[in-house]
């Protein structure tokens, strides 16, 4: 049996011998792997791409304090994106759940609609869940949108679902009994993050830091976006880092949520402001990708 | 004659989407391609293709002649000559025709008719590309084809030749594919002959209808049917077989309504039922495999339903440390409409609405307030955040669990009755009051800020939420003014009467004329109403109703020119004996004598007025030359309409 690190390895490998650069995590906080800059601002513009990376991905307001089998606050996903997206790609799909064991002879596997959809990224595609034997183990979307933005290039998306993929794999009933490495559960690992993040996310963060906090970053990418505008030096001007800090603007406002701090009215309004930098950067991403557009225009 | 076979190869197409794409492809098809006759259209389909064969077609569309006008002989030769050059003839192949204007040059020009291979590979590309889906996406790039999902290959051949044509880079040809997993992984080439049995050779069962009969011959006579289930696994399948799995009897202790929607809903299980109709602890689920020897697919399923189960297990053990009532601030935070607060600025119009409705029929006032103020608490439970559909039920289920009573619990658990037409309404009437009076809010709410239903835009369900509250108030036969309560608001009024208008008509089938004539009457409650166009709709048939409605239109019209629309005293002294005085009385009597009564026997006394008014037109000028005479006719046929238009506006009904 394959331990937690042996299937992502395997799923590395696979994807690694299909041409993809192998990511490490993105090293912010994010709450699912299309935020991280592999995704949100590799699928913009022409040039093809080809990456796999496991992100660690933060919900606050999904943590159970530990208690519930299979809810995390934190969970792994394994991401990968191909730009353009290959005319076999589910194939090349199916041939990576083969590759960490699942025979699919023996199993049933299901294309069901699910369209994704981020309004604080602009972004959403069309694709289905993916369901071995009436399990949700893969989002799979073609993206149509990203900041806003029609994409030039249709890209997929696919992206597992770790734990429950494992816990299949391995027949347990809770995430916590998965063996991570030999000897190793992976409430080893992670159980007190859970417990402990939970506590602080529903308990105890202090709200008015998380505004102040919230605050500071939107103003350092609005600043930073006004004055790309301004810039005739598109070229080498910190559009990543101006990205950081929406990143940042994002996680903030998921830990005001799950604090139970952001009212009705003042939530669509928060994801406005999110998305506004998100489109933002997102624009200044492309036209710094696309020099000679802009040269023209 | 040749057939044609079209089959369009997709990634995974949505289950729902499949009949109306199917639909649509026929309809352009038949379109396109009408000329050329053709004995039956055949569409199938499975999630992976959609299929179109056409028999019978004639090789080539019929030729058509058209003539083509030119100029006349009296231009001169040139304007001949060129018209034939035109025309690729000569001149001595032209024929004449005369008109008003002369005589002129024609020329008959025949069309050849296109053949069908060409007509094909000509049109199917635009066919293809246009075939409408709720929700479509690119994925050549930026500007290239929309289509449901992307399209990986196209089998398009008349007879055994191919039809040559290219959708979104895909090159049409005689190959299809199998099943994706249990088929061959390569393109498997076909012909009109040997495609069934290639697919089903493939695991691909083409026919939906079979697919169906293969599934419920597996499902066994304990399982709890479910016809819009069925249908989503036949188009999500290519070679179902259903497979029967079970779990632990300790989670029946859950409401049978949180284990149903769970299987249901979220994992696409039939449930299974014992003798005495409540749930066993198993259930079906149907593979897209040709069987389970290894029984792997049970256990998944299984262990992903124990999963679903201790959740929803979690949800109800960590939502009973909260009771509802503690729940009410927390809806504060629940937006009900962007525009429109909050879900607590709800609940307090609601409990005011629903305690004012409550106060005018024999509901239970305190089981109406604490129903309505808790109606909507639900929504903060983790129970609800994770099984929308249950809104209401949940409320319901946890309001008997929490000591608030069977009535305040079932009137919780009823309130979003009905959801459809179709739907039952709440089963008590304080849970029809609380339903009343949360749907005429959403009503009333929205259409203060102008969010109307248009055509087909009607995103807040506001006509289902209207015609809910009519069925409610029919069904229960609940006497509350239901127009008195909107008529503060514009536009709403009208669009309620709408609504009323298509239950008389649409749902209790009674005739547009008379639904029309009880409308125009003064409007009361909707059991009234519908009491009305019952009367109307049982005396209609009798001799004199339709001859009487008739002479109503007369009187109506008679006012109007004379511009009566207001009541005059009748002097009695300057009423002639005979059909004057007769019908005066007549009308007196019967108006006297109908009070109280049930109203068919109303309408039959005022239809066996006929006789004196037929008389009364028969030998009596209303316009008489003495003005005074005159205004006491009018006064008369104005107090006839008056008192005998309280139940319907006869003149509305349309007579034969």
């Amino acid at each position: 049996m394959d331990t937690f690190q042996d299937t992502i390895f395997k799923l590395k490998r696979y994807w690694a011998d299909r041409g993809a650069i192998i990511q490490e995590p993105y090293d912010l906080e994010v709450g699912a792997g299309t935020m991280a800059p592999e995704t949100f601002l590799r699928v913009l513009g022409p040039k093809p791409y080809k990456v796999a990376y496991v992100q660690p991905s933060r919900r606050p307001a999904d943590g159970r304090y530990g208690e519930n089998p299979n809810r995390l606050y934190k969970h792994q996903q394994l991401q990968v994106i191909l730009k353009p997206t290959p005319e076999d790609v589910i194939e090349q799909y199916l041939g990576s759940l083969e590759a960490i064991g699942i025979d699919l002879r023996k199993h049933d596997i299901k294309f069901e609609e699910d369209n994704w959809e981020s309004p604080t990224l602009g972004a959403w595609g069309i694709g289905w869940q993916v369901m071995l034997d009436g399990l949700e183990i893969t989002q799979f979307t073609y993206f149509q949108q990203c900041g806003g933005m029609d994409l030039e290039m249709v890209p997929a998306e696919i992206t597992y679902g770790l734990e429950r993929i494992v816990a299949f794999l391995q027949n347990v009933e809770s995430v916590y009994d998965i063996e991570w490495a030999p000897g190793f559960k992976y409430a080893d690992v992670r159980l007190a993050d859970e417990q402990q993040f939970s506590v602080y996310n529903f308990e105890m963060a202090d709200v008015a830091m998380l505004w102040q906090e919230f605050e500071l970053h939107e103003r350092e990418a609005q600043r930073l976006l006004e004055l790309f505008r301004a810039t005739k030096e598109k070229q080498r001007f910190p559009v990543l880092p101006t990205y950081d800090h929406v990143l940042n603007c994002s996680n903030l406002f998921n830990l005001l949520d799950a604090r139970g701090a952001i009212s009705v009215t003042e939530r669509v309004g928060i994801v406005a402001r999110v998305r506004k930098l998100a489109v933002g950067v997102a624009e200044a991403w492309a036209e710094q990708q696309n020099p000679k557009e802009e040269a023209a225009a | 004659m040749p057939y044609f076979l079209l089959e369009i190869g997709a990634e995974e197409i949505p289950d729902w989407m499949i009949e109306p794409a199917l639909e649509d492809l026929r309809a352009r098809f038949q379109a396109a391609f009408g000329t050329f006759g053709g004995s039956a259209l055949i569409t199938e389909a499975t999630p992976r293709r959609l299929v179109l064969l056409a028999k019978d077609l004639n090789e080539k569309a019929p030729d058509v002649e058209s003539v083509v006008q030119g100029p006349y002989l009296s231009a001169g030769g040139r304007a001949a000559e060129g018209f034939a050059r035109k025309c690729g003839t000569e001149i001595g192949r032209l024929a004449k025709m005369q008109d008003a204007k002369g005589e002129r040059y024609v020329f008959h020009q025949l069309t050849e008719g296109q053949l069908l291979p060409a007509a094909l590979s000509e049109k199917l590309p635009e066919i293809i590309a246009s075939i409408r889906f709720p929700k479509s996406m690119y994925w050549t790039g930026k500007g290239g084809l929309r289509f449901i999902r992307p399209i990986r290959w196209i089998v398009a051949i008349l007879e055994d030749q191919i039809i040559p044509f290219e959708v979104a880079g895909i090159q049409s040809g005689n190959t299809t594919r199998g099943h994706r997993i249990l088929g061959s992984k390569h393109p498997i080439p076909i012909t009109m002959e040997t495609y069934e049995q290639a697919l089903r050779d493939n695991f691909v069962i083409v026919h939906a209808d079979e697919r169906k009969r293969r599934i419920e011959a597996g499902l066994g006579p304990d399982v709890h049917k479910d016809a819009s289930l069925l249908r989503t696994l036949v188009y999500l399948t290519e070679f179902p077989t259903p497979i029967r799995g079970s779990f632990d009897a300790s989670y029946l202790e859950l409401p049978k309504e949180i284990l149903s929607t769970v299987m249901r809903h979220h994992q696409r299980y039939f449930s299974v039922l014992k003798e005495d109709g409540s749930l066993a602890s198993a259930f079906v689920a149907v593979t897209n495999t040709d069987g389970d020897p290894d029984g792997l697919i049970r256990q998944g399923n299984e262990r992903v339903l124990r999963a679903r189960f201790n959740d929803a297990r979690f949800f109800w053990q960590v939502d009973q440390q909260k009771k509802l009532s503690a729940r009410l601030a927390d809806l504060a935070k629940v937006t009900f409409q962007a525009k429109l607060g909050t879900y607590k600025d709800k609940t307090e119009r609601v409990v005011k609405l629903a305690s004012a409705l409550a106060a005018q029929t024999n509901a239970d006032a305190n089981t109406v307030e604490i129903a309505a103020l808790l109606s909507k608490c639900d929504l903060t439970t983790d129970m609800v955040k994770e099984f929308t559909d249950l809104q209401g039920v949940v409320g319901g289920l946890y309001a008997k669990a929490q000591g608030e009573g069977e009535a305040v619990a079932i009137a919780i658990y009823d309130h979003y009755k009905p959801v459809s037409m179709d739907d039952s309404i709440p089963r008590t009437v304080e849970g029809q009051i609380v339903s009343i009076a949360d749907k005429l809010d959403t009503l009333r709410e929205c259409f203060k800020i102008g969010m109307v239903p248009t055509g087909s835009k009607d995103p807040f369900a506001l006509r289902r939420a209207a015609q809910g509250v009519v069925k409610v108030l029919f069904e229960a036969r609940l006497e509350l003014p239901l127009l008195a309560l909107v008529e503060d608001i514009p536009q709403l009024a009208p669009f309620i009467k709408e609504r009323i208008q298509f239950y008389l008509r649409d749902v209790l089938d009674f005739a547009y004329d008379e639904v029309n004539a009880v409308l125009a009457a003064p409007l009361s409650t909707i059991p009234d109403l519908a009491d009305r166009a019952d009367a109307i709709h049982y005396v209609r048939p009798t001799a004199d109703f339709e001859p009487l409605a008739a002479s109503f239109k007369r009187i109506k019209n008679i006012l109007i020119q004379a511009g009566v629309d207001s009541g005059i005293p009748i002097n009695s002294d300057l009423l002639k004996p005979g059909p004057e005085m007769d019908l005066y009385q007549a009308s007196e009597r019967a108006a006297g004598s109908i009070r109280h009564r049930p109203y068919r026997e109303q309408l039959a006394a005022i239809a066996s007025l006929r006789p004196g008014v037929d008389l009364f037109f028969d030998k009596i000028l209303v316009n008489d030359p003495d003005p005074a005479i005159r205004q006491n006719r009018l006064a008369l046929l104005y107090s006839l309409l008056t008192e005998f238009s309280t139940i319907a506006d006869f003149s509305e009904i349309v007579t034969s």
